[in-house]
């Protein structure tokens, strides 16, 4: 841990003085090189993660294309459907309790999941990621409430902060994905806080922060042009990790009764909720395939991550311990191949 | 040795001084969490049952009417004397409500924990050794399924295997109620109170309505302790003294538990102590799940009533039990690692 802390700034502290144009670029262009260069495991867990992960996506922007019924339709043509009927061709996974087609609200559910976890890892960075750089960069009194608060937050059990704060604004925002999206929010701040404050400090004694302030750059273009590009870089890896743990944590709200109602929107953990009385009957059907597709896209976006994990961190990056003279040279390779691009520019 | 052992008690006593501020930011934090609602708890728990006047006395009794600040300071001295008032719905004690069901949660969530160890360990021990074969990317692939299925989905599925289709175990409760209503109460613990009556039949009955409970949150924390050991293990097979180890000539499985697995475990004991807020909000999905008469699903429950002084006890406590537990962590690292002293 220590190591990948130690030598990710100083990587890359000499693309720092670049242009903001090409400085912007470049990191995401970095980023694809190196997940273009993943082999074996690494890159196996990437692309089926991805492929998971795209398909969600795709039923998630499409759900009223390929959803057969709306995520709350009981009826077609005037004639109700049946109840907690067996999956069969006309519903492929069956109906549940409210006669609502399962697959419909499986694929609706993906559309809410998406909108929840994009807008909760959204909200997190904005705050979070700020924060960080302030309390960081600034120290002092400020930064040390900052960090109590943010320790005090991030000991505290995440899913009880989440019913407490959604079961807080069911009352003013509503139980919609807004709510739900906030309340998640604020189980994700301290953790960027954290690490971006972590870098932040480890990067801020670095020569060329020292030579900004010398030339007289004031904090918000030193935090904006200079530590920002710095300290982002672990967070696609955490971004990736807390999308897949904010599905499982809607979830756990829907599953609780705190989290979206079932007239806003399609929901997965509240239609497990429901699956727990048809579970005793023996009615699989409404509680497994929500439940799969929880499993499937938080394992998707795990696999992300991880790979992602293994790719961008150098501690991690696959190695072979015995055979020494391949595996060193490919790394030499991998940093020069870095480095110069980077020499140019700056020249 | 003096020095070191000195040292030791002046950590400890460092430690404890930091508390204090983290309490306080944490009951703080609960207290403003609990009061920013629109509306005052007894409007909102009885609001719609009495006439304004009734109202208006319940709420002078509880003392909601005076200013924020002296409920505040009525708080910390509620938090300071453990006597958190009754519940407004049901009019229970919430200190009794701690303690039973408490005693179910610490029960389950001790059960679940040994379930990890003996699921994550060997496992985890295993993957790192065989670092990137076979077994290492089945160990991950675990760690990240076990992570990715919802505990209640995972005990759902429990249910309909285990209680359903095999009929091998109840699907919920603790005990059923012939045993309950026989089994006296020592500890509230059941499969304590059962072994202090030697009571056989209760002693069963209680394991088997703790299996599943306890299993479905132990794989939900067996992949965090698979991932902590793997890479714990690899790091230190990496160290000097287990090359040197090897070069004498000690036997692998040797330098695996005394040499590697050993150093390995100072880290895990860290994070571990992390996962108190895994396992507490697991619990609570669990309990829900097999209406396990835990803290967990009182909560729920007072939460789903508006029983605001209800939900301030319980969560205060839950808030108590975390700084608690992390700082007994700590002195336990400190213990076996000179090096966390500085």
């Amino acid at each position: 841990m220590t190591a990948a802390s130690v030598t990710e700034p100083g990587g890359g502290s000499i693309l720092e003085p670049a242009p903001e144009a090409s400085a912007r670029q470049g990191p995401v262009k970095r980023l694809w090189e190196q997940v273009k260069a993943a082999q074996g495991f690494s890159k196996w867990l990437l692309w089926i993660g991805a492929a998971i992960t795209v398909v969600f996506v795709v039923l998630a922007v499409f759900a009223p294309l390929i959803a057969p019924f709306g995520f709350d339709q009981y009826t077609s043509g005037g004639v109700r459907f049946p109840k907690q009927a067996h999956p069969s061709a006309s519903h492929w996974f069956g109906t549940n309790v409210r006669s609502v087609d399962v697959l419909s609200v499986v694929i609706y559910g993906s559309r809410t999941a998406i909108e929840v976890v994009v807008l909760a890892v959204l909200f997190s960075l904005l705050v979070g990621v700020p924060l960080g750089l302030i309390s960081g960069y600034y120290g002092g009194w400020l930064d040390r409430i900052l960090v109590l608060v943010m320790d005090a937050l991030f000991a505290f059990p995440y899913l009880l902060l989440a019913i407490v704060i959604a079961f807080l604004l069911q009352n003013s925002v509503g139980s919609g994905v807004l709510t739900a999206a906030i309340a998640i929010t604020v189980i994700y701040v301290p953790q960027y806080f954290r690490v971006v404050r972590g870098s932040v400090l480890s990067a801020r004694e670095e020569p060329y922060v020292e030579a900004a302030r010398a030339l007289g750059a004031r904090p918000r273009t030193i935090m904006g042009r200079y530590l920002f590009f710095n300290v982002i870089q672990s967070v696609p890896v955490i971004a990736t990790l807390n999308a897949a743990d904010a599905i499982l944590t809607l979830a756990g709200l829907g599953f609780l009764g705190f989290g979206i109602q079932p007239t806003q929107a399609a929901e997965w953990g509240y239609e497990l909720q429901r699956g727990v009385a048809d579970m005793g009957a023996g009615i699989w059907w409404t509680s497994i395939f929500p439940g799969g597709a929880i499993v499937l896209l938080v394992t998707g976006l795990t696999l992300v991550g991880e790979g992602l994990n293994d790719v961008l961190n150098p501690v991690l990056r696959k190695r072979s311990g015995r055979a020494v003279v391949l595996p060193k040279r490919a790394r030499r390779d991998d940093d020069e191949r870095r480095e110069t691009p980077n020499a140019e520019e700056t020249a | 040795m003096a020095k070191s052992s000195g040292s030791l008690r002046q950590y400890a006593l460092t430690r404890l001084a930091l508390v204090i501020p983290m309490v306080l930011i944490l009951l703080t934090l609960v207290f403003i969490l609990m009061r920013v609602a629109p509306g005052d708890p007894i409007q909102a728990a009885l609001g719609a049952k009495l006439s304004p006047a009734q109202l208006a006395e319940k709420r002078h009794a509880a003392g909601f009417d005076k200013p924020m600040l002296v409920q505040y300071v009525e708080y910390l001295r509620q938090v300071v004397t453990f006597n958190f008032g009754r519940a407004i719905t049901d009019n229970q004690p919430i200190t009794t409500i701690l303690r039973v069901n408490g005693a179910a949660t610490l029960e389950l969530t001790v059960s679940a924990l040994i379930v990890a160890l003996a699921i994550g360990v060997p496992i985890g021990l295993r993957a790192g050794r065989l670092r990137d074969g076979a077994f290492d990317g089945f160990g991950r692939l675990f760690g990240i399924v076990t992570y990715a299925a919802p505990v209640f989905f995972v005990g759902l599925l429990f249910q309909l295997v285990f209680s359903k289709w095999l009929d091998w175990l109840p699907n919920s409760g603790q005990l059923n109620p012939i045993d309950q209503a026989e089994l006296p109460t020592h500890t509230n613990l059941t499969v304590i109170d059962a072994i202090w009556d030697h009571n056989g039949a209760a002693f069963t009955d209680s394991l088997k309505h703790l299996a599943m409970p306890a299993i479905t949150l132990g794989l939900l924390l067996s992949g965090v302790v698979i991932r902590l050991i793997r890479t714990n293990i690899i790091q230190t097979l990496k160290g000097d003294y287990v090359e040197a180890a090897r070069a004498r000539g000690v036997p692998e499985r040797k330098v695996v538990m005394r040499h590697a697995f050993r150093n390995a475990l100072v880290p895990v004991v860290t994070v571990m102590g992390l996962q108190v807020a895994l396992l507490l909000s697991g619990a609570v999905l669990t309990e829900e799940t097999f209406n396990w008469p835990g803290i967990g699903n009182r909560l729920v429950s007072y939460l789903s009533n508006r029983d605001y002084v209800a939900v301030q006890g319980i969560i205060t406590v839950f808030a108590l039990a975390v700084v608690v537990i992390s700082l007994l962590i700590d002195f336990v690292n400190a213990a076996i690692d000179p090096r966390v002293r500085y």
